[in-house]
């Protein structure tokens, strides 16, 4: 069962990735890899908010592991930056480490936050 | 041809661009189905090697620095051998894309802080920066030389 949820969860979560990275590359003509960083952060601060509600286990599996595991990525992140050192675009390979890893860490304890809020609130 | 700056989606890559018609469900069926089994290898290697809270969270650690080694391989495959058309999506965006995790990364440092091991959350921080981008890079310069 658990291995069936976590399968669900990224059978939705990757290809959102992909759409949502279409969707602001659509948008945004840049080299800087402002999609992979969306999704990255919004996946942290979505995983963040899970671990701080008191959720059941099922869930934490498809939404936690399976779904923010598969939306947010760590190959194409790395793949990305050293890209943009080889084109010659080494501030924005430092920039994207920095911002990715600063904003991924700020949302995941925002959604901490917010997440252990509402579970209080929830259980008074 | 040059390969792209990001593997997952390039719109710079009129291939790519393209690639969602003339009906977008052959990719996204691609992506999800690699999805899947890209995250079920990361839940397994989880399960195989537990962490205690605020020990360094290995299985995440070898996770994303093999994931970046084989995005470095694969990219480099399917864009100078194999330009078999839904070959990106499954094994890169899919596979890759959900074997990998940017999320268990930066919430396994939160957790580390939080439970007062300062040290090993830095050490995690840095050390999989430090081992998964070079492992990008060495996956594409190894496989450069070989298929040139």
């Amino acid at each position: 069962m658990t291995v069936l949820l976590v399968a669900l969860g990224a059978a939705i979560g990757a290809p959102l990735r992909y759409l949502t990275d279409r969707f602001i590359q659509a948008r945004h003509d840049s080299v800087f890899p402002w999609g992979t960083m969306a999704v990255n952060v919004a996946g942290s601060f979505v995983l963040g908010l899970l671990v701080g509600l008191p959720v059941p286990e099922s869930v934490a599996v498809f939404a936690g592991t399976g779904f923010c595991g598969a939306l947010t990525t760590y190959s194409t992140f790395s793949y990305e930056t050293v890209r943009l050192t080889q084109e010659g675009s080494r501030f924005y390979a430092v920039a994207n480490v920095t911002a990715s890893v600063t904003a991924g860490l700020g949302a995941a304890t925002l959604g901490l936050v917010i997440g252990q809020a509402i579970g209080s609130l929830v259980k008074v | 041809m040059r390969e792209p700056i990001d593997s997952d989606v390039d719109l710079h890559d009129p291939s790519v661009r393209a690639e969602l018609r003339p009906t977008p469900f052959p990719v996204l069926a691609a992506i999800s189905a690699g999805g899947a089994i890209g995250a079920l290898g990361r839940y397994g290697l989880s399960v195989a090697l537990p962490h205690a809270p605020g020990g360094f969270p290995w299985s995440t650690f070898l996770v994303n620095v093999s994931g970046c080694l084989l995005i470095g391989v694969l990219m480099v495959l399917v864009t100078e051998v194999w330009t078999v058309r839904l070959l990106r999506p499954f094994l890169g965006v899919g596979v890759l894309g959900g074997y990998t995790t940017f999320s268990t990364y930066v919430l396994d440092i939160q957790q580390a802080m939080d439970s007062g091991s300062a040290g090993i959350a830095l050490a995690y921080l840095a050390a999989t920066l430090v081992a998964a981008v070079p492992a990008a890079w060495a996956g594409t310069a190894v496989t450069l030389r070989l298929v040139r």
